[in-house]
């Protein structure tokens, strides 16, 4: 049991006052940007994250988590209040949350919503504890070969699994991997791409692009729909809270199924917006009220919250033990976690153990921390949605702007940030996925390096990958994952021709 | 547009092929040569694309991609926000950035003097106090800046 001990370490390492204030401005900023049209998770953390270059990393690492939490708390009140989705991912709770805030049933909705959603994650960083310290040490042993079929894998699944045409997802992806290749070439430091331009010289950075693919380019789309946000009121007594959670337990049954389905689309980088869907989506089928839900059914409500939330969560397990983010804000993380000098992977847990028993502690308590500070501060939080459209948009621009600023303290930043930006709507409208494009920028220079290191080990031969069991089967992994829209269609055809 | 996209992208994918082969895409004495990966990568982009413009044009071509009233109001954000990047090295980043919200509330929110001058004059200094003060990050400042000696 030497885990238990390292988390007990862990929690000594966060229960400092400094730690534990970081933790709850982190929340309550992550509820605010999930509120927030146009910042969410992944950017909020992008801007905040130059903020954090002089903390200590542990304290650093919190405060972006917490943000991180306090995000997927906030997507579901707008969901179920504004029927606005604040992220993508409480897209499935408006479907039963909105029509019970309109059947005044807005307190139960959001209880429901937040306690499954503190269920979801408590069981995914309850699995983080278990698996991270297994498969970091097992993965120890990777070598170069294995550490790109991990990517691989990683790449793979966003093309199976995305709901985006497959071919739209390869063309933004490999623009990705296009776009970390500009720069200085990490194996030979030769320069490469940049067409002799010296503001190209350092790469196009990630945190840029992700503040202006979803920062900037989701005002656009916001703007675009000429939104007037017209609310529920809100309020949550002491009494629905308690009467909500009298009731909840009965739904224990979608709601294991949903953490399992959150957790398993969270650390295959699928991510918490189909793991929602996909979780409405079996409740329905399941449940015995399954012809009421959107109508107003708290199961509806429980089961999208429950595996978005484990999802998000679990999304943090491959990116501490393998240095493979499972979404785009893990992938932010990950980034951060490079820029204060630590180096993700199996070796953070030998290394590094405070940091990351210390991250492992913080979800505990930050999500506890986030499920009474949102069931508390509702009614505030739905009045920052109040505040007209044309006051949040410009603030929202001038945050951005100054978040791209400060990673470099170059204004250029600022100019690309405004071509993502207009990039990112662009790609939004066409429907390309912008996961995978962000994934590509940040792991592009590792794939790449492993792929070559492994290619010099086997002086070119791509056997190389397929040399042993492990890596083989990753690889055949990634490869099913990768034709999987084509097997399918496949499989189907034969089925229909079969009854035909 | 779906067509102008995958063109555009195809497009960059042909620039990344284009700079690696002048960085060698071959076997060197450090194994693959730098531009080995990309040039594979801007490969599978133009493919990719190619094949995008094709689906685009046989189907998606006749969906109307935004009205005019909605590229309108998208355009009446990245204007301004245009104008907003290139006054940033200029007028510094407080100033440019009290411009744009004033501008932005008094033009499209048609809000009063009193609450566009509080909000737009007071944002840059609450920024002022977190970043400078409390964080230590200096922003670009500008000719205001430095009559009040900041």
């Amino acid at each position: 049991m030497e885990g238990i001990g390292d988390l007990m370490t862990g929690f000594a390492v966060v229960l400092s006052w400094q730690n534990l204030l970081y933790m709850l401005i982190g929340i309550v900023l992550g509820v605010i940007i999930g509120v927030l049209p146009g910042l969410g998770g992944a950017n909020g953390v992008a801007i905040l994250l130059p903020l954090t270059f002089t903390m200590s990393p542990t304290s650093a690492i919190i405060l972006l988590s917490c943000i991180y939490w306090g995000a997927l708390f906030g997507g579901a009140i707008t969901s179920i209040l504004f029927n606005i989705p604040g992220e993508p991912w409480s897209v499935a709770t408006t479907f039963d949350g909105y029509p019970m805030a309109q059947n005044g049933k807005a307190g139960e909705a959001l209880t429901a919503a937040f306690t499954s959603s503190f269920v979801g994650a408590l069981f995914a960083v309850i699995v983080i504890t278990l698996a991270a310290p297994l498969v970091a040490s097992f993965a120890l042993q990777f070598g170069p070969a294995e550490k790109f079929s991990v990517f691989f894998l990683a790449f793979c699944s966003f093309v199976g699994m995305g709901k985006e045409p497959p071919t739209k997802t390869i063309a933004a992806m490999m623009l990705g991997f296009a776009l970390a290749a500009v720069g200085t070439d990490t194996v030979t430091g030769q320069l490469r791409l940049t067409f002799g331009s010296t503001e190209l010289l350092g790469g196009f950075d990630f945190l840029i692009a992700v503040i202006g693919l979803f920062g900037i380019g989701e005002i656009l789309l916001t703007m675009e729909e000429g939104l007037s946000f017209k609310g529920k009121a809100a309020g949550i007594s002491p009494a629905v809270v308690w009467q909500t959670w009298k009731e909840l337990p009965r739904y224990w049954m979608t709601s294991l199924r949903s953490c399992l389905i959150g957790c398993w689309m969270g650390i295959t980088p699928a991510g918490a917006t189909p793991a929602s869907f996909m979780s409405y989506g079996i409740a329905k089928r399941a449940s015995r009220k399954g012809d009421q839900f959107g109508k107003g059914e708290v199961e509806g409500v429980v089961a999208p919250e429950t595996a978005a939330h484990a999802a998000g969560t679990s999304a943090l397990l491959p990116m501490l033990s393998l240095g493979v983010p499972g979404s785009p804000t893990a992938a932010v993380l990950l980034g951060g976690l490079l820029i204060w000098g630590l180096q993700p992977g199996p070796l953070l847990f030998v290394e590094q153990k405070d940091f990351v028993w210390g991250l492992i502690a913080s979800m505990y308590l930050g999500n506890i921390v986030g499920l009474i500070v949102v069931l508390t501060m509702v009614p505030f939080f739905a009045a920052i949605l109040r505040v007209p459209f044309a006051i949040i948009a410009p603030i929202i621009l001038v945050v951005c702007a100054i978040g791209a600023y400060t990673v470099h303290n170059s204004t250029f930043d600022v100019v690309m940030m405004l071509v993502f930006g207009v990039a990112g709507y662009l790609f939004k409208k066409c429907n390309y996925p912008l996961a995978p494009l962000v994934l590509a920028i940040v792991l592009g220079d590792k794939a790449e390096e492993a792929f070559r290191q492994s290619l010099l080990i086997s002086q070119g031969g791509l056997g190389v990958f397929f040399s042993n069991g492990l890596v083989g089967s990753i690889m055949v992994l990634g490869l099913v994952a990768l034709f999987w829209p084509v097997l399918s269609n496949f499989y189907s055809r034969l089925l229909t021709s079969r009854r035909a | 547009m779906e067509v102008g996209v995958a063109a555009f992208m195809a497009l960059l994918g042909v620039v990344t092929v284009i700079g690696s082969l002048r960085v060698g895409i071959g076997w060197g004495a450090e194994g693959p040569k730098s531009g080995f990966f990309p040039f594979w990568v801007g490969l599978i982009v133009v493919a990719a694309s190619l094949y995008n413009m094709a689906q685009a044009y046989t189907k998606g071509s006749r969906k109307l991609f935004a009205s005019w009233s909605q590229i309108g109001q998208v355009l009446k954000v990245v204007a301004p926000l245009t104008i907003y990047v290139a006054a940033i090295p200029w007028f510094g980043i407080y100033l440019a950035s009290a411009l744009l919200i004033a501008g932005f509330m008094r033009w499209i929110g048609r809000y009063g003097w009193p609450l566009v001058l509080a909000i737009s004059i007071g944002l840059p200094i609450v920024t002022y106090l977190t970043f400078e003060i409390w964080f230590l990050v200096p922003l670009p400042k500008g000719p205001i800046e430095e009559l009040l000696g900041l």
